[in-house]
């Protein structure tokens, strides 16, 4: 074994002008319910924290079984619950106060049934002074009640930024869905209006049956795939938007240990967003994962994200497609 | 909690109800044909499809038991089912209570008595002492005082209407047993006003103590944040907390 350098590698990063001490950022619906929640996250190595979505109005979510593990992932269809966006400012007022001294930028989260409630969110949430804003256009667990979602179309994606835009100077981030056929075409469309960053993904719709009785395993019936299941899903979306914008993406899906956020960030990820992860491997999940990256980083000499940020970017060579050898040459 | 990636799924199982006993005015006890590798503390999502899905203690390990008291319109309709009924379980959840030897304590407000008879027993198996103190409005609400009598436990029964025992909050039964010394440790389960009051006894005796709150759980694997409480999440960190440190017991 040789031995290891003995400086640590740079793992802070940038969104929209933000530092971040870590690559690490607390995805939206995990914990975000609360300020202590969103501090123990940070204590835990989070470098920033996303409260849970508010819209404008209170909403109690849908009834249990809210969320399962069918051990490849979670399932959830919580319904976003929240206080509402007026309650939610005191909430995030408390939160960045606290997240303050840890130097933890805090990430409010919102979401509407119309773009111009989106911008009324923006704009009551601004209030509070969160480090960034994100804009939740892509929950796959309310659409029976809002129609099709904000994150289908690039036409209603692009209006809502640009309603969030013109409702708050704080630097937007606009969280798409992967169950579109042209994720890029998307991110194209909310960076053409302003969006200062993207998170990259949110769940992916989908199913369980109780064999049993014939039912629905979730109350909701369908709900979001996050966790294992979704990783290849959202390392795809993430390396096609990375080709197509510029701005930095926050990659989110089925990140659980340190080398699968090396995969995100070469992807083309900025940073990576950690949720389902604390089901598996507890309030410690941050810690574990930043302790593996750093491990991966140093053990291969890298010293920064940016080493091995965009590495899916370059062309295929031809020393690596699998082509048969060519016989009466020697392989050695 | 474990620093490596868990691949276990924790998925419904489809249960047969092999029988159910009235145990209160309010409180039936449900055993099932289902094994869930277990301790006392734990707790269990229990799911009638298209109605709803609720967290409740588990009662005992072998058979599989549940005391499921009449609150509202989810124990309304489990309280319809009969032996034969099948009910769907998914678990188990959380952080239980550590068992030892030496002279324990048990101390269950209402239907918080639930966890505890599986406790005793647990206690009793590992050469234990247990004394069981149960509190509640009325002595229709009083839960397992036959079934720590017939384990051997010393009961003591407090009724704020005075129909059993003595008159009074279970916490008054409480205070001059752990005044007296001898109590190694305490373990309970009720309302939050009374574990917040066996909290300060537990305290000011210097007393170790168990305590299992209750909360609103959503999502049971600790993600949702529904049942933060002091800033720790009830369904992972406890439902079971250790005082005076705060944190959650050991297991």
């Amino acid at each position: 074994m040789c031995a290891l350098p003995s400086t640590s590698p740079d793992l802070s990063c940038r969104i929209a002008g933000v530092r971040l001490r870590s690559p690490l950022v607390l995805a939206s619906g995990i914990w975000g319910t609360s300020p202590s929640l969103l501090v123990r996250a940070a204590r835990s190595g989070a470098g920033a924290v996303t409260a849970k979505t508010c819209t404008p109005e209170p909403r109690r979510g849908h009834r249990n079984p809210s969320a399962v593990d069918w051990g490849h992932g979670l399932l959830n269809a919580m319904g976003l619950p929240n206080p509402g966006a007026e309650e939610e400012v005191s909430l995030l007022r408390t939160a960045a106060k606290a997240l303050a001294p840890l130097g933890v930028p805090l990430i409010a989260s919102i979401s509407a049934d119309t773009v111009k409630d989106f911008g009324a969110a923006a704009a009551l949430v601004a209030q509070a002074e969160p480090s960034l804003i994100e804009v939740n256009i892509s929950c796959p667990n309310v659409q029976a009640e809002h129609g099709e979602m904000f994150a289908s179309s690039a036409r209603s994606a692009a209006a809502v930024t640009a309603a969030v835009k013109a409702s708050t100077s704080i630097p937007c981030i606009v969280k798409l869905s992967p169950n579109v056929p042209d994720i890029a075409a998307i991110a194209r469309a909310v960076v053409a209006e302003g969006a200062d960053a993207i998170t990259a993904i949110n769940t992916m719709p989908g199913m369980l049956v109780d064999a049993e009785s014939g039912m629905p395993v979730l109350a909701n019936r369908s709900g979001g795939i996050s966790g294992a299941a979704l990783k290849p899903i959202a390392l795809r979306c993430v390396h096609e938007i990375a080709a197509a914008v510029s701005v930095p993406i926050i990659g989110t899906g089925g990140v659980l240990t340190g080398t699968d956020a090396v995969e995100m960030i070469s992807a083309g990820a900025a940073c990576v967003g950690v949720g389902t992860a604390i089901v598996g491997r507890g309030a410690e999940a941050f810690s574990f994962i930043l302790e593996e990256l750093t491990v991966w980083l140093r053990e291969r000499g890298y010293a920064s994200l940016d080493q091995i940020r965009g590495r899916t970017q370059r062309p295929c060579s031809p020393s690596v497609t699998n082509r048969p050898p060519i016989p009466g040459t020697h392989v050695s | 909690m474990s620093g490596a990636p868990r691949e276990a799924a924790c998925q419904h199982v489809a249960a047969r109800i092999v029988e159910k006993t009235q145990e209160n005015a309010r409180t039936v006890m449900l055993a099932l044909d289902a094994a869930l590798e277990c301790i006392p503390g734990q707790f269990a999502m229990l799911w009638l499809p298209g109605v709803d899905e609720k967290p409740f203690s588990i009662a005992g390990a072998d058979p599989l038991s549940f005391a499921i008291s009449r609150v509202g319109p989810f124990s309304e309709r489990v309280h319809a089912l009969e032996p034969g009924d099948r009910i769907w379980i998914r678990g188990p959840f959380g952080a239980g209570f550590s068992a030892a030897p030496g002279r324990a304590l048990l101390v269950g407000g209402g239907y918080g008595a639930a966890p505890l008879a599986f406790l005793a027993r647990a206690l009793l198996a590992c050469g234990g002492k247990v004394d069981a103190a149960l509190g509640a409005r009325g002595v229709g609400d009083l839960l397992f005082v036959k079934r720590f009598r017939d384990l051997g436990a010393a009961v003591h029964v407090a009724t704020e209407d005075g129909s059993a025992g003595m008159r009074g909050r279970v916490t008054d039964v409480v205070r001059p047993l752990l005044r007296a010394g001898g109590i190694d440790r305490l373990h309970a389960c009720g309302p939050e006003a009374m574990l917040d009051a066996l909290a300060s006894l537990c305290t000011e005796t210097g007393t170790p103590a168990e305590l299992s709150y209750e909360a609103y759980m959503r999502c049971g694997v600790g993600i949702c944040g529904s049942c933060e409480h002091n800033e720790r999440l009830v369904c992972r960190d406890g439902p079971v907390f250790t005082i005076p440190t705060g944190h959650a017991s050991g297991s």
